[in-house]
């Protein structure tokens, strides 16, 4: 077991645990957003296309969450993590936690999110860490599905008409202070990276700017200055709309404790 | 789901009686008719009413499940509540594409189901109230659909018939999938065994209504029958799902909402109680708690997509003139 090779046994790992709970939240938070939209999007493709990102995130979030509380060792599974922590516990980066607001956000949000995520996987595929990289393989798969679908979609409305144009830059005004953080280290990573078990954010930069800026030229944006970025969600300084989401997510959890479902 | 589709369908044709004859021939000897055939405008008629229907209900099914999404219970849960809504939106694709074999586009199905031209499954007027319903409407209402939909993969009309068969595959496990949820409420605790109860109590009727009007009332089943669209009537259907489902309820220690539900061993099966049929045409009609909002939440987002829509359009038109552009320096 791979992580035995990190642990030197089955003992809890605090780093390893604090670590995959940060990737754990990123895709469960932003899979929920999506799955916000299912019955509700622009076409009937895209009701079903958004739906399958969605699944693809919580996919990846499930088994993060359960290898993290392997790690912790304290008997708390996957759905104690996702529905019995409050905001100041979740660790997600604040991009994943916008809402979704039209649907040119939407896109452009998951751009961001999947055009670091495919290199983080990529580089991960070869981590010691045998889970790690089992998600890897899978996820990064996913990743370059998402980057181009909503590459494309970020194109197609960037270019469209004048409507869809203003919308897209106006997204992109929005989202854009958010990005700093996805190349931000935390503490917990910064150890795990140390070891060589996860890919230094630091790296991703190169990757996604060369993305970004495909796709931005194609659609006619400009890559925004950012005067005043934005972050805290990995120490759990989360905007407000985040505690909304998790009321309404772990409503049944909450309302009804030790029942299972 | 599919008899509803055939509530008020004019099955009136012009054509001679020997091209009748030859096409009822066809039909007899299990010829399926395929897109390019002749057929009568009536077939073609019913085919499109009823196909349309059908992909309404599931498009516009998304919806009272899709209210419990963010709400699941768990990851589980959520990841397949979530699938099984996408799969819902798949059938509607596939239907849509079915009737388009026809000669009618999704757009022109879209708008006439938004502006309350064309019906869709009167089951989805009702609202999802707990977690419980998202149980039972597996349980229940895809288990009638199902009911419903097996004699369809038989259906007369080749690409339906094809589209059914992929889709019952899909029905069969939304109905495990719901009756497990079910079951694991009965077996939980009290509170939960309340929900499952409750739900069971709001959906037994409109799940019996979804066969439609009684045989007596439905006047344009013969024609279906004889067409070979349809393979059992309203009444054949309803009382196999309730002879199917009684024991399933059983097993589960749920009680069944009808003081009069009894087995009847002369004919082997259940009878039941008076299904109050003002109610079901009162909901068909659009008197259900729902039917305002589900079709203002379909115009909702059908309106607010069409920017994307447009864009989507305006891209490829411009990509395609670039191209030519380039194509003749």
């Amino acid at each position: 077991m791979a992580e035995q090779a990190l642990t030197g046994g089955s003992d809890p790992h605090p780093a390893l645990f604090d670590a995959v709970l940060e990737l754990a939240d990123d895709h469960l938070i932003l899979g929920h957003r999506l799955s916000e939209w299912c019955g509700h999007a622009p076409m009937l493709e895209e009701d079903l296309a958004l739906p399958n990102m969605a699944l693809d995130l919580i996919g990846t979030a499930r088994t993060l969450y359960d290898y993290a509380a392997r790690q912790e060792g304290k008997g708390r599974g996957e759905d104690d993590l996702a529905f019995l922590r409050v905001e100041r516990e979740y660790r997600n980066l604040l991009i994943c936690e916008r809402p979704n607001g039209d649907f040119a956000q939407t896109m452009l949000r998951q751009l961001y999110f999947a055009a670091v995520m495919e290199p983080y996987w990529a580089a991960a595929v070869d981590s010691p860490d045998a889970v790690i990289r089992g998600v890897a393989g899978k996820a990064v798969k996913e990743m370059a599905y998402h980057v181009r679908h909503a590459g494309e979609w970020v194109i197609r409305l960037g270019d469209g008409t004048d409507e869809s144009a203003a919308r897209m830059r106006a997204a992109v005004a929005e989202l854009h202070r958010f990005t700093g953080e996805l190349f931000e280290e935390s503490t917990a990573s910064a150890a795990l990276v140390e070891g060589g078990v996860l890919p230094a954010r630091g790296d991703l930069r190169g990757p996604w700017d060369r993305v970004i800026g495909m796709v931005f030229a194609e659609a006619g944006l400009e890559v925004p200055e950012v005067p005043f970025p934005q972050t805290g969600g990995r120490r759990g300084l989360h905007g407000e709309a985040l505690g909304h989401l998790l009321a309404e997510m772990q409503y049944l959890q909450r309302a009804y404790p030790g029942a299972t479902w | 789901m599919y008899s509803q589709g055939l509530i008020g369908a004019d099955g009136a044709t012009e054509e001679t009686p020997e091209f009748l004859a030859r096409f009822q021939a066809r039909i007899d000897a299990e010829e399926k008719i395929e897109p390019n055939d002749a057929m009568p405008e009536g077939y073609r008629r019913t085919l499109v009413r009823q196909i349309g229907q059908h992909a309404h209900s599931e498009i516009v099914g998304m919806l009272p499940e899709g209210n419990w999404i963010t709400r699941a219970p768990s990851l589980k849960r959520k990841a397949a509540l979530l699938a099984k809504v996408q799969d819902e939106g798949g059938h509607g694709l596939y239907l849509y594409a079915a009737a388009e074999t026809l000669g009618v586009s999704r757009e022109q199905m879209t708008e006439e189901l938004l502006s309350g031209k064309a019906k869709y499954s009167s089951i989805f007027n009702y609202p999802t109230l707990s977690w419980a319903d998202i149980g039972v409407i597996g349980w229940l209402v895809d288990g009638a659909a199902i009911m419903n939909q097996i004699p369809l993969c038989r259906c007369s009309y080749g690409p339906y018939a094809r589209a059914m068969i992929r889709i019952c595959k899909e029905e069969s496990f939304h109905q495990r999938q719901g009756y497990e949820i079910v079951m694991t409420l009965a077996r939980g605790t009290p509170a939960q065994k309340e929900m499952a109860q409750d739900a069971l109590n709001r959906w037994w009727w409109p799940s019996l209504m979804m066969f439609g009007p009684s045989d007596a009332d439905s006047q344009h089943s013969d024609q279906s029958m004889r067409w070979k669209i349809k393979r059992f009537t309203n009444d054949e259907l309803r009382q196999k799902f309730i002879d199917a489902t009684v024991p399933q309820a059983e097993f589960l220690g749920l009680s069944v909402p009808d003081p009069e539900l009894r087995w009847n061993e002369a004919k082997g099966g259940y009878d039941h109680g008076p299904i109050d049929w003002d109610e079901f045409w009162r909901v068909v009609k659009g008197g259900g708690q729902m039917n305002v909002d589900r079709i203002r939440d379909r115009k909702k987002a059908w309106d607010e997509g069409a920017w994307v829509r447009e864009a989507a359009l305006a891209h490829a038109e411009k990509r395609a003139a670039r191209k030519a552009a380039l194509a003749a320096e």
